[in-house]
């Protein structure tokens, strides 16, 4: 325990997407004429490469860096699929940045140093490793947001994201320190002890209830989802779409960590405030997508909305939930990507659409692509077949054992209104006279777009592989 | 014997017709004749495999039959489990029947993106097919919730003028209460610990459980039936569907609230069954009273017709809640008849549609002298409706009022009213459009059937008259599942009496 660097091992995929980041960097600082191709493909490999290396590492739980790093199945899990998002948004993002003429090897680099803090903060193990992780990613994506730097709205979405970022970190550094003053520790281990054995006193509880409060900003759940629309609107279509995933399963998976590890024993002083968290962002995600006419706009709150979902997961405090959460998550994140290749394909003469209005008529004018997007429509609203119908059977499932019974009504309810801005949708592609067709999709677009439909259209086949992991990685956070 | 899933290849076997259509390449003349003949043939070996289904099965055995089970969700439990009871096997026959026809009559009225139809239509086979075979809760509710992606699809693209309207109000109308259905599964499952129907039928919940269960339930069934007061959809989806659309929503649809009520509802929660009777059969007289008025003022074809099925599915909640024997019978009958009927009136509607464009009865009269044979086919139709015996419809409502009659003479009085009220709308609407002076000058070069329409109406006329003269073929089969429906449910009742004695 002298350095506390034994199973370094287990943090090989964060230091393996550090040092990469920082070789591409200089790789494409250094070598003559555009590297943001090749910069693009070696950051590929590299998260894939990390992401084989998670799932190489043994999945029983354990610690590096003085406790400061923890890794077991749950967190294995989640990593893997941050990683298998970042990959994707990735490859969707590089052909589109070249056609809109914005592509520069920094944005590659600044995806993995994202990525890289989303891999921390899963796997932070003290207040302390979490803040870093969190700020890392945080960091960058201000940057991602801002990316398309001459541009007036991307700038603004970056700059607001930035300021209210920092209000949020405020928020949950204060949280910290008010846990730290009240219990002397940051580590999650002994916080877990402590919480366990005695009821926390009412400094820990204002900590905790700050702590959320500043995730809930990085979930975007209400009342702390006002950046949203904003920036997922302002922000270059590719990045939307990473913030759409990656950053979300990264800061559920982090909140779930927070609450069920630290404050494990504490679960009444938390359960409430995710309740509320929940209930809000379900409605609030329902009813203020149906007036968007943007349709960038309506997957910033289809996104709350389904924050809101996930978080039913969580308020059950059951394995079940938790387990519910992650394959809502991993059909969120293919759900997603279909929705988002549709997006990024709507370019009409050479030049980027975004209003739900342009999509009339996809149906005569590109009859795989509106296919694709109605089905990545039904499965967000939550239709059997269709994969999103499992993700939300759970975690309703979930929170009907934990005796939730109201929070699971208001939950149904409020999925029958949301359903309505998503059949809209396929309204609009399907009913609405055509307008003029967009210009032919790339082949990575394809390719994306027919393996998430493949998959939202007949998970039912073979649902048992992931429903089996999920629940292995679930059962970590409860064996104890 | 039967070694292959011959359930499995019945449902799945219009999405493997579905998957051909898509794959079909070419000009679109060629697409749309090609698929058509691919939906035409594919829902024709349909038909006949399910003939099959009726072949093998064994009227005298309880229980379900040709039952298949393969694991599916392992982590919860649940299987993929299919099989038959008397009930849900003529209710597969009926929506294997109507679906071929249902394509036949498309051709000539439905011309733009025929491929997409074909395709929705041999999807919707596969849910309603799969619905009625389920054995398991998930997966009922999947085939269930999923009827409505094609649906939907089916009204908002070749509807009406206010497509939109029906489409949107159909979805949301009947999502809205099959989530609570949903949650009330999961509440099973969680007591239970299955999700397995057979299990289910002979598992006793607690009384205070069943009567929230019983409400959850309620709402998707009534909504679907649909029942007074949430039957508002059905007369715009009806009208601004497409013809084949209102048949499949009269003719099947409409069933699958009826079915739900007979397979859980009843046999699962028996107590709050005999609780909640009053307030069924309620609602289903003011439904039979009620909408039998409003469709007497109809001015649109349609929309008399949709009035009239909430009307004729009033009968059948009041049938299946008066327990015994002949009412459950009789109700599950007048289901299969009013499938069949109301179907061929939607048809009736939309060939004289078809030439006019229009479904404002006024705009109609004296067609009996342009249209000999339309007026003969539509008689039948109207008289089944009506429930004139020798068709179909008499058996149905003369098996429910005799039930009904038994348990309670007042319904059943103020149910026979509706039957006045039916005649009234049903011959008004008749004496409108086929009789009287043929005056409109367009209305004097119209055509009579042609030789694809009574390719439809011809089977339709076989069935009404057959379940008419001879219905014992329909009700032998049925005849031990009803009557292990009953003895269940009487058992379960006293059992809860005994629990209710000992406490007190």
């Amino acid at each position: 325990m002298m350095l506390g660097i034994q199973n370094l091992n287990l943090a090989g995929p964060e230091i393996l997407l550090t040092v990469a980041a920082m070789v591409l960097l200089m790789i494409g600082a250094f070598r003559c004429g555009d590297s943001s191709r090749l910069v693009g493909l070696l950051a590929v490999i590299a998260m894939v490469t990390a992401g084989v290396m998670v799932i190489g590492l043994p999945k029983t739980a354990a610690t590096t860096f003085n406790q400061m790093f923890a890794f077991d199945g749950f967190i294995a899990y989640t990593k893997v699929l941050v990683l298998a998002a970042s990959v994707v948004t990735l490859l969707l993002a590089l052909p589109w940045l070249e056609r809109e003429k914005i592509a520069r090897f920094e944005f590659p680099v600044v995806v993995l140093f994202a990525t890289t803090g989303m891999l921390m903060m899963i796997s932070a193990n003290n207040l302390m490793s979490l803040y870093l992780g969190l700020e890392l990613q945080s960091l960058a994506l201000y940057v991602l947001a801002a990316f398309n730097r001459d541009n007036l709205r991307s700038t603004e979405s970056g700059v607001k994201y930035f300021v209210l970022g920092a209000l949020a970190s405020g928020l949950l550094l204060f949280g910290m320190s008010f846990i730290y003053g009240f219990t002397g520790t940051t580590d999650f281990s002994v916080l877990s002890a402590l919480t366990a054995t005695q009821s926390p006193s009412v400094g820990v509880v204002v900590g905790l209830a700050f702590i959320l409060a500043g995730l809930s900003f990085k979930i975007s759940a209400v009342p702390f989802h006002m950046w949203t629309p904003d920036v997922y609107e302002g922000a270059p279509t590719p990045v939307t779409a990473f913030f759409a995933v990656a950053p979300k399963i990264a800061a559920l998976a982090l909140i779930i960590r927070v609450a069920e590890v630290p404050f494990g024993g504490a679960v009444a002083s938390w359960q409430q405030i995710i309740i509320v968290l929940s209930i809000l962002s379900m409605a609030l995600g329902a009813y203020a997508a149906i007036q968007q006419t943007n349709i960038k706009r309506m997957m910033a709150y289809s996104s709350i909305g389904h924050v809101g979902y996930a978080l039913i997961g969580l308020a059950s405090n059951s394995a079940d939930g938790v387990k519910g959460i992650l394959v809502y998550l991993t059909l969120y994140v293919f759900m997603n990507v279909g929705a988002f290749a549709v997006i990024l394909s709507m370019r009409r003469n050479g030049a980027m659409v975004e209003g739900i209005d342009d999509l009339a008529g996809l149906s005569k004018t590109n009859p795989f692509m509106a296919l694709a997007l109605s089905a990545m429509m039904f499965s967000m609203a939550g239709i059997p077949p269709l994969a999103g119908f499992f993700g939300k059977l759970y975690v309703f499932l979930a929170a009907i054992e934990s005796g939730l019974y109201t929070l699971a009504v208001i939950g149904v309810l409020t999925s029958v209104v949301g359903c309505f801005y998503y059949i809209r949708l396929v309204k609009v592609m399907y009913f609405d006279e055509p307008v003029e067709g967009f210009d032919k999709p790339n082949t990575t677009v394809k390719v994306l777009l027919t393996v998430a439909t493949a998959v939202v259209l007949f998970f039912f086949v073979v649902p048992a592989p992931l429903l089996n992991s999920a629940q292995a990685a679930a059962a970590v956070l409860f064996a104890g | 014997m039967m070694d292959w899933p011959i359930l499995s290849i019945v449902t799945f076997l219009p999405l493997v017709g579905a998957a051909f259509v898509l794959l079909i390449r070419g000009e679109d003349a060629v697409v749309a004749r090609n698929s058509r003949n691919v939906a035409i043939l594919t829902s024709l070996v349909t038909f006949v495999l399910s003939l099959g289904v009726w072949g093998h099965f064994d009227p005298e055995a309880t229980g379900f039959q040709m039952v298949e089970k393969v694991v599916w969700l392992p982590d919860l439990g649940i299987s993929y489990n299919m099989g038959v009871d008397g009930i849900s096997m003529l209710f597969v026959i009926l929506s294997t029947f109507l679906t071929p026809l249902c394509i036949i009559s498309s051709i000539g009225a439905v011309e733009t993106r025929v491929r997409e139809y074909m395709v929705s239509f041999l999807v919707l086979e596969t849910l309603m097919v799969g619905m009625f075979c389920a054995l398991d809760l998930m997966l009922f509710y999947i085939f269930f919730e999923g009827v409505l992606i094609p649906m939907y699809v089916i009204i908002g693209i070749w509807g009406g003028k206010n497509k939109i309207y029906a489409a949107f109000k159909f979805f949301l109308y009947t999502l809205l209460g099959s989530v609570l259905m949903l949650l009330a599964m999961l509440a099973m499952y969680h007591t239970s610990g299955t999700t397995d129907i057979p299990t289910l039928l002979t598992y006793h919940f607690p009384a205070s459980m069943q009567a929230v269960l019983w409400v959850a339930f309620f709402a998707s069934f009534a909504v679907k039936v649909p029942m007074w007061p949430v039957h508002t959809w059905l007369p715009d989806a009806h009208v601004q569907a497409p013809t084949a659309g209102s048949v499949i929503l009269a003719g099947v649809l409409l069933k699958m609230g009826g079915y739900g009520f007979v397979r859980f509802s009843i046999p699962m929660f028996p107590e709050a069954t005999n609780d909640f009777t009053p307030v069924v059969y309620g609602l289903s007289i003011v439904a039979v009273v009620y909408t039998s008025l409003v469709a007497l003022v109809q001015e649109d074809m349609k929309k008399l017709i949709a009035y009239s099925s909430i009307a004729h599915m009033g009968f059948v909640t009041i049938g299946l809640f008066a327990m015994n024997q002949q009412a459950v019978e009789g109700a599950v009958f007048q289901m299969l008849s009013h499938g069949v009927v109301s179907a061929a009136l939607f048809l009736c509607v939309g060939v004289v549609y078809d030439r006019m464009h229009t479904r404002e009865i006024s705009r109609y009269g004296g067609l009996v002298k342009r249209m000999p044979v339309y007026a003969v086919v539509f008689m039948i139709f109207t008289m089944a409706s009506v429930g004139l015996p020798g068709t179909s419809g008499f058996v149905g409502e003369f098996l429910v009022l005799l039930g009904v009659f038994q348990a309670s003479s007042w319904v059943a009085l103020m149910a026979a009213s509706g039957l006045v009220l039916g005649a009234a709308y049903m011959l008004y609407l008749y004496r409108r459009v086929v009789f009287g002076d043929l005056v409109r000058p367009d209305l004097k070069k119209i055509m009579d059937l042609n030789r694809r329409e009574v390719v439809v109406f011809t089977p339709l006329i076989l069935v009404v008259l057959w379940m008419g003269i001879y219905p014992d073929s329909f009700l032998s089969v049925m005849h031990v599942s009803v009557k292990t429906l009953i003895d269940n449910y009487q058992v379960a009742l006293a059992a809860g009496d005994a629990v209710h004695m000992a406490a007190q």
